[in-house]
């Protein structure tokens, strides 16, 4: 019986011959990641375990992303106090305000290698297993203790496949094939669970198609998503990292809990209702549904490839007039490039509110709220009541081109009908 | 090493995520008792001031799904939830409210044994919840004993204080 690439990971990191599912492992953390919003609990969770310097000034990285700019004094208190931290403690990697998403920053700035185990302080750490890492989040306590010591115990996940074969119809995208797995495995079917995403689609897509599909592998409980590192991951590791790295590969007779098969040939634009991230319907399905804000940007979708295609539906096109359409960013790198593309422009002058690298509109606590009764359409990962603002506000999950082209009519669009 | 708790219980349903225990707004928050103030704010403002020390919250599936914001265990903690029992845990928070000293209990059939407001005895070393109000008794899987051993230390904190030298 052969290994999946999770207990390959977790057998090196933890210094052994072998692992398998369901064993507790105490392993050495590669990276260790944290965002501003949880930096400080662990930083206090480190002192109060008695130790005063990190394990290795260059593994530990963070990234000033879920408030950048600081919105309130207590956020700005908390900027501060971090970079005081950095500077006491020599590390290497501080990225502030002006850097954009952890999730994104942390692979373009090289951090992520194949094969290694990456630790963050945030849930949707399971977005670096887009290149065959080993990434899962951890609370801000886990964090200290690996500050403090550069391990972790970590139970070794089962493994649920994800195979999906075929050609994606034009104008549909990553997200959704993730927000139809989500609605297929639902919140919890793959809690402690790992989730490896192959097939044919698989190879054939983007590096920040598969960033989007091992992101939303927590919203069905999943621990990492995973997909085998090729020569796509290796185009864009190249130049990035020091190059030192093994490419791990599952083995042929590797032990899967359950394999899932999706027809990416037949599927269509897909969207999570209200309020729960599994309450996933085919677009043909929704009723008309009337939105007062579109949200591209996050983790999930926030990269140059996302605003494209956003930007190809929204030029020679007029944001709706009730609508207002935010566009964040997710890095300094995506912004660059979109810059250069031309498409800034084709989004600000179709309507669109753009706004600097950051978390955004996603977590509802920095910029672009919803007020009571009013209706969100958002490419980002979570619908949850209250996620973006009042709680009695509405939040749909659909794709960039989904999300552009409701932003044009008003009300939710499949992009394929605006013709 | 025995441990138990015993409390009124306060219920709440399937997938109750972080973002409902306290929402993203107040993540800039690092006093523990001022996150307290928030705690389940997303589904009842009113918690706070209604629950007493050692309560118990019972949930449904999938409690604590979502962010890895530990200020969902720290407000449970610090507003007095002396256990959180549930059919089921999302792992980030299961992780985080073991390592915070609070109790997290997975116990298939608790929500259709327990109405609200009625007291439960917990051995949590035992594997045993008591519906003192009905009668009705559930078992459950005791937790590992590593994990026994940090929630008898307080926490993560002091277990790694205390057992540094072998991590």
């Amino acid at each position: 019986m052969g290994y999946t690439v999770s207990e390959k990971i977790l057998a090196r990191a933890s210094g052994q011959e072998v692992v398998r599912a369901g064993e507790i492992v105490k392993a050495r953390v590669d990276v260790a990641m944290m965002p501003d919003l949880t930096t400080i609990l662990a930083v206090n969770a480190m002192k109060a375990m008695g130790v005063e310097r990190v394990w290795d000034n260059e593994k530990v990285v963070i990234i000033l992303d879920h408030v950048a700019p600081a919105s309130t004094p207590l956020a700005a208190e908390i900027h501060r106090d971090i970079r005081k931290f950095a500077k006491e403690q020599d590390l290497k990697y501080l990225y502030d305000v002006d850097s954009g998403v952890c999730h994104q920053v942390l692979p373009e700035k090289g951090h992520v290698k194949p094969g290694k185990l990456v630790i963050g302080a945030d849930s949707h750490t399971c977005t670096h297993g887009a290149f065959g890492a080993f990434a899962t989040g951890v609370g801000s306590t886990d964090m200290g203790a690996i500050m403090a010591t550069g391990k972790t115990w970590l139970r070794v996940p089962e493994t649920i496949k994800v195979n999906v074969e075929g050609k994606l119809a034009d104008y549909v995208a990553p997200k959704d094939v993730i927000l139809y797995t989500a609605g297929q495995i639902r919140a919890d079917g793959a809690t402690y669970n790992a989730l490896e995403f192959a097939g044919t689609t698989i190879s054939d897509m983007s590096v920040s198609g598969r960033m989007t599909l091992c992101n939303m592998a927590i919203e069905m409980g999943g621990k990492t998503g995973i997909v085998e590192p090729d020569e796509k991951t290796l185009s864009f590791l190249n130049g990035r990292t020091d190059g030192k790295f093994d490419l791990v590969h599952a083995d042929e007779d590797a032990k899967y809990k359950s394999v899932l098969h999706v027809d990416a040939d037949r599927l269509e634009p897909q969207i999570a209702c209200p309020h729960k991230v599994d309450n996933v319907k085919p677009i043909s399905e929704i009723a008309e549904t009337k939105v007062n804000q579109a949200f591209v940007g996050s983790c999930t979708n926030g990269r140059l490839e996302d605003l494209q295609i956003a930007a190809s539906i929204l030029k020679g096109r007029r944001v709706h007039k009730d609508v207002r359409l935010l566009v964040v960013p997710a890095s300094k790198e995506v912004y660059l490039e979109a810059l250069d593309a031309g498409i800034i422009r084709d989004l600000i002058e179709a309507g669109a509110t753009f706004s600097n690298p950051s978390c955004g509109a996603c977590f509802g606590g920095h910029i672009g709220l919803l007020a009571p009764g009013e209706v969100g359409i958002t490419s980002s990962n979570r619908n949850f009541k209250g996620r973006q603002g009042s709680p009695e506000a509405l939040v749909y999950l659909a794709s960039p081109a989904v999300t552009a082209a409701s932003a044009v009519t008003g009300k939710i669009t499949d992009p394929r009908d605006l013709q | 090493m025995t441990m138990k708790v015993e409390g009124k219980s306060w219920k709440f349903g399937d997938d109750v995520n972080t973002d409902l225990i306290v929402p993203g707004k107040y993540l800039e928050l690092v006093d523990p008792h001022e996150i307290a103030n928030h705690a389940m704010e997303g589904i009842d403002p009113e918690f706070p001031r209604k629950v007493s020390e050692g309560d118990v919250v019972v949930g449904g599936k999938n409690f604590g799904c979502g962010s890895s914001r530990e200020h969902a265990v720290i407000a449970l903690k610090y507003v007095g939830v002396g256990a959180v029992v549930a059919e089921s845990f999302a792992r980030i928070f299961y992780r985080n409210a073991i390592n915070l000293g609070l109790p997290a209990l997975e116990c298939p059939g608790i929500t259709g044994a327990v109405s609200e407001g009625d007291t439960l005895e917990i051995d949590i070393t035992g594997g045993k919840v008591v519906n003192a109000t009905t009668g009705k008794e559930l078992s459950f899987v005791p937790l590992p004993g590593f994990m026994v051993e940090v929630l008898g230390e307080g926490g993560l904190v002091a277990y790694i204080r205390k057992h540094l030298d072998e991590w």
